[in-house]
C-alpha cells in the first residue's frame, strides 16, 4: 500500500492502460507538450508519442465526436475536456450522439469511450469555471457517469471506465487533485454502478459524492466527538445509482442528510430524497435534508464564493439538526 | 471529362492518385442507371407507406438525388466507411444492404437494420460499414473524422465518406471537423449534396460563400465541384478524392444536385416557385441519363422497362418483407441501454414502483408515529 495524489492516481491508471491496451488513446486540449492543464497526463506524450497522446486544438464538439467515432471502429479513446464546464460545447456529441449509438443502431456499434473532466467551485475562478453540471450527463440513459471522492477510487473507477464497452464520464474535481490516500499497487478495476459504504454509523446517513463525499467523513469525525455516530454512502457512480445501499443504510439510521456540490432544485440530492422517500418511506423520522450550492452563478470574490459553496459547517449544522428531529419525535 | 471544377489553396506534398477511367463500361452505365431506378422507386413507395401511416416519424426522401447515390457509392471500396444524415435511404440501398432490410427498418419492424430502433433516420449496417444515418444535422461530421482517425491510428487503407447537405456547412461542427482532418492529415472525403435547399432556405441566404466547395479554402484543403445529376461525373470525382484521401490529403467534394419534392414526405414545398419545379423536374437525372444513353444507343427501351419493371418487383417484395416482419418484443425494450452490463441499471417500465418489494405499512419497523 502506498500513498500517492488523486492527481497520480489518475496519471497512473491512464499509464497503465496505455501500456495493457493499445487501442487506448488519449486526446484532448494542451495533454500532451504542455502535460495537461492540472498535469495529469505530464510525461505521457514523451513516452507514448503523438499518435496515442493526441494533442487537440481547441473543439471540443469536434474532438469529443471524433473520439466517439474513433470508438465506433473500436479504439478505446480517453478524453480529456479541460474542465466540465466546456463539455457544454460539446454536449451535442455527448447526448445526442456517444450516448445513443449503441441502442439508436441497435446493438450494432459499442462506443468504449472514456471523458475525463474536473468539476468543482472553490478556486476563484468564477461564474463560467466552477460549476457542477454532472447532472447533465447522470440524466441521460446509454451514459455512464462515476464520481470518484478518493486516489484509491480515482484509479479504480477509472481502470472501470477505460475497460467499459459504453462511454463514461469520470468525474474529477479540481479541489481533490491534491488529496492523498492509500492505493494498492495491484489494485482491480472498480464495478461501475456500486455506492460504498466508506464509514458505519448509526444514528444518520450521510449521501455524498465527489468533493463532499470526503467532506462528509470529515465532519462524521467531528460529530462523533458530539455523540453523533454517522454512517456515509459515498455514491461513487451517479448513473447507474445504487439505490439500495442508499436506502438499505436510511432503514438502519431513519434519517438522511444528502450533500452536493450542485444547484439544490433539480439537482443529484433530489433524487437521492425521492430514492429514500420511495424506499425507506415508512422508516424514515425526519425530512430529508439536502445541502448544497446557493442558487447564483458563482461569485468571483472569496467572501462570496465562500457564502455560496456548501461547507463543512453547513453540513454538520444540517446533520446536528436532523438527528435533533428525529429524537424529538422518539 | 467528368464536369469539375477544382480549387486548391496550395500545391499538397503528396500528389493526388489518378481517377478511374471516366468511361464506364457499357454494363457500368446500365448498373448505374438500374441502381438510379430502384432508388426512385423505392423512395416513391416509401412516400405512400408513410401517406398511409405504415412509416412513423420523418421521412426524408433521395428523389433527385439518384445520381449523386450512386455515382458516389460505386466509387467506394467494400472496406471503406460511409457516415450520413438523415436523408440515406438510397445510400443504404448503394452500398448494397438489403432492400427488405431497410425497408423494415423505416416500418419499425425487427428484422430492420437497425432491429426497429432507429427509424428512417438511423440505418445502419456494420456489414456494409454503412455506419449511420444521422438526426442531427451535422453530428454525423465529428464521428467520421473521427472513423478515419481510427483508421490513421492503426495504419489501414481504407477511408471514410461522409455526407452532407448544403446547410450543413454552417453548423461549427463543419468547421471543427474539416480543421481536424487537415491538420491531422486523415483519410476522409466529405460530400456536401447541395441541392440549393436547406429545409426551404437557399444557399444564397444561408451561406455568405455559396461555392460551398471554396470552404475548403480555410483549411488548406483540396476540394472540386461536380455535377450532381451525372453519376459518371460524380463516380470519377469521387474517385479522385478518394485517391487524395488515402493518400493523406482530406478532400472536400460538392455534388450539385436537386430535390425533386418537400424536405420531408409530409412538405409540400410551397416556398418554391412554379419555375424552379420545373427547373428540377426537367432537371430529372434519371431522364437526363436515360436520354443520353439512349441518344448513344447504350441503352434500350426495353432495358428500361426491365429495368422498371425488376425495380417495382423488389420494392413489392420489400414492402411484404417489412409488413411480415414482426414487431420487436417490449420486452427487449432494455436490451441496449448498455453494451456492459452494470449493477443498478433501471429496467423500469413508465409507473413501475422504485421499491416494488418494500414491506406493507403495517410491518415498518418504524418509530414514527404517523406510520405506526
Amino acid at each position: 500500500m502506498t500513498v500517492i495524489s488523486y492527481r497520480q492516481a489518475l496519471h497512473d491508471a491512464l499509464r497503465e492502460e496505455l501500456l495493457r491496451d493499445e487501442d487506448v488513446l488519449l486526446m484532448g486540449e494542451e495533454i500532451g507538450r504542455f502535460e495537461g492543464s492540472y498535469k495529469i497526463t505530464a510525461g505521457l506524450l514523451a513516452e507514448f508519442g503523438a499518435k496515442r497522446v493526441r494533442d487537440t486544438p481547441i473543439a471540443e464538439e469536434g474532438f469529443t465526436g471524433a473520439a466517439v467515432g474513433a470508438a465506433m471502429l473500436g479504439l478505446r479513446p480517453v478524453v480529456e475536456i479541460m474542465t466540465i464546464n466546456f463539455s457544454l460545447l460539446a454536449i451535442d456529441q455527448i447526448v445526442n450522439h456517444a450516448a445513443k449509438i449503441y441502442g439508436m443502431f441497435g446493438g450494432q456499434a459499442k462506443v468504449p469511450l472514456v471523458i475525463r473532466t474536473p468539476g468543482g467551485g472553490g478556486q476563484q475562478l468564477g461564474a463560467t469555471h466552477s460549476q457542477n453540471i454532472e447532472l447533465y450527463y447522470a440524466f441521460v440513459p446509454g451514459l455512464k457517469v462515476v464520481a470518484p471522492a478518493t486516489p484509491a477510487d480515482a484509479k479504480a473507477l477509472m481502470l472501470a471506465a477505460i475497460r467499459d464497452d459504453d462511454p463514461v464520464l469520470v468525474l474529477e474535481n479540481l479541489a481533490l487533485y491534491n488529496t492523498s490516500g492509500e492505493v494498492p499497487e495491484d489494485l482491480e478495476p472498480a464495478e461501475i454502478g456500486r455506492a460504498a459504504v466508506t464509514r458505519t454509523g448509526r444514528d444518520v446517513t450521510v449521501v455524498a459524492y465527489s468533493r463532499m463525499a470526503v467532506v462528509a467523513l470529515d465532519v462524521a469525525e467531528r460529530l462523533a466527538a458530539e455523540g453523533i455516530d454517522v454512517e456515509v454512502v459515498d455514491l461513487r457512480s451517479l448513473r447507474p445509482l445504487d439505490r439500495d445501499t442508499i436506502v438499505a443504510s436510511v432503514q438502519k439510521t431513519n434519517c438522511a442528510v444528502v450533500l452536493e456540490d450542485d444547484w439544490l432544485t433539480y439537482g443529484i440530492g433530489a433524487e437521492i430524497a425521492a430514492t429514500i422517500s420511495d424506499g425507506a418511506f415508512d422508516w424514515l423520522d425526519a425530512p430529508v435534508r439536502r445541502v448544497a450550492m446557493a442558487e447564483v452563478p458563482m461569485p468571483y470574490a472569496k467572501s462570496l464564493e465562500l457564502a455560496a459553496l456548501p461547507s463543512a459547517e453547513d453540513a454538520a449544522a444540517a446533520i446536528r439538526e436532523t438527528v435533533d428531529a428525529v429524537a424529538r419525535r422518539r | 471529362m467528368p464536369r469539375t471544377t477544382t480549387s486548391r489553396a496550395r500545391p499538397r506534398s503528396k500528389p493526388t492518385a489518378a481517377a478511374p477511367s471516366d468511361t464506364p463500361s457499357e454494363a457500368q452505365e446500365l448498373a448505374f442507371y438500374r441502381q438510379m431506378v430502384l432508388i426512385r422507386r423505392f423512395e416513391e413507395r416509401a412516400a405512400r407507406a408513410y401517406s398511409e401511416a405504415r412509416i412513423g416519424g420523418y421521412c426524408h426522401l433521395n428523389l433527385g438525388e439518384e445520381a449523386t447515390v450512386t455515382g458516389l457509392m460505386s466509387a467506394l471500396r467494400a472496406e471503406d466507411y460511409v457516415f450520413t444524415n438523415y436523408r440515406e435511404h438510397g445510400y443504404a440501398l448503394a452500398r448494397g444492404i438489403a432492400p427488405e432490410r431497410i425497408m423494415a427498418e423505416l416500418y419499425g419492424r425487427a428484422d430492420g437494420v437497425s432491429k426497429g430502433w432507429g427509424g428512417s433516420m438511423h440505418l445502419f449496417d456494420l456489414a456494409a460499414r454503412f455506419m449511420g444515418g444521422y438526426g442531427i444535422v451535422g453530428g454525423q461530421l465529428p464521428l467520421a473524422t473521427g472513423a478515419a482517425l481510427a483508421i490513421d491510428s492503426r495504419g489501414g487503407d481504407e477511408a471514410v465518406v461522409c455526407l452532407m447537405g448544403d446547410g450543413t456547412t454552417n453548423i461549427g461542427a463543419f468547421h471543427e471537423s474539416l480543421n481536424l482532418a487537415a491538420i491531422w492529415k486523415l483519410p476522409i472525403v466529405y460530400v456536401i449534396v447541395n441541392n440549393g435547399l436547406g429545409m426551404g432556405t437557399t444557399v444564397e441566404e444561408a451561406s455568405a460563400e455559396p461555392e460551398l466547395h471554396r470552404r475548403a479554402a480555410a483549411y488548406r484543403m483540396a476540394s472540386a465541384r461536380v455535377d450532381g445529376n451525372d453519376p459518371v461525373a460524380v463516380r470519377a470525382a469521387a474517385a479522385a478524392a478518394l485517391a487524395s484521401a488515402r493518400a493523406g490529403a482530406p478532400f472536400l467534394l460538392e455534388a450539385v444536385s436537386g430535390r425533386l419534392k418537400g424536405h420531408s414526405v409530409v412538405d409540400p414545398a410551397r416556398y418554391r416557385s412554379r419555375e424552379e419545379v420545373e427547373a428540377a423536374r426537367a432537371a430529372d437525372p434519371i431522364a437526363g441519363y436515360a436520354a443520353r444513353l439512349l441518344e448513344a444507343g447504350r441503352l434500350s427501351e426495353q432495358q428500361i422497362e426491365d429495368a422498371e419493371r425488376d425495380a417495382d418487383r423488389t420494392v413489392a417484395a420489400a414492402v411484404a418483407f417489412a409488413e411480415a416482419s414482426p414487431h420487436p418484443d417490449p420486452d427487449t425494450l432494455f436490451d441496449y441501454t448498455y453494451a456492459t452490463p452494470v449493477p443498478n441499471d433501471s429496467r423500469r417500465r413508465p409507473g413501475e414502483p422504485l421499491f416494488p418489494t418494500m414491506p406493507a405499512v403495517s410491518t415498518a419497523p418504524s418509530t414514527n408515529g404517523a406510520a405506526a
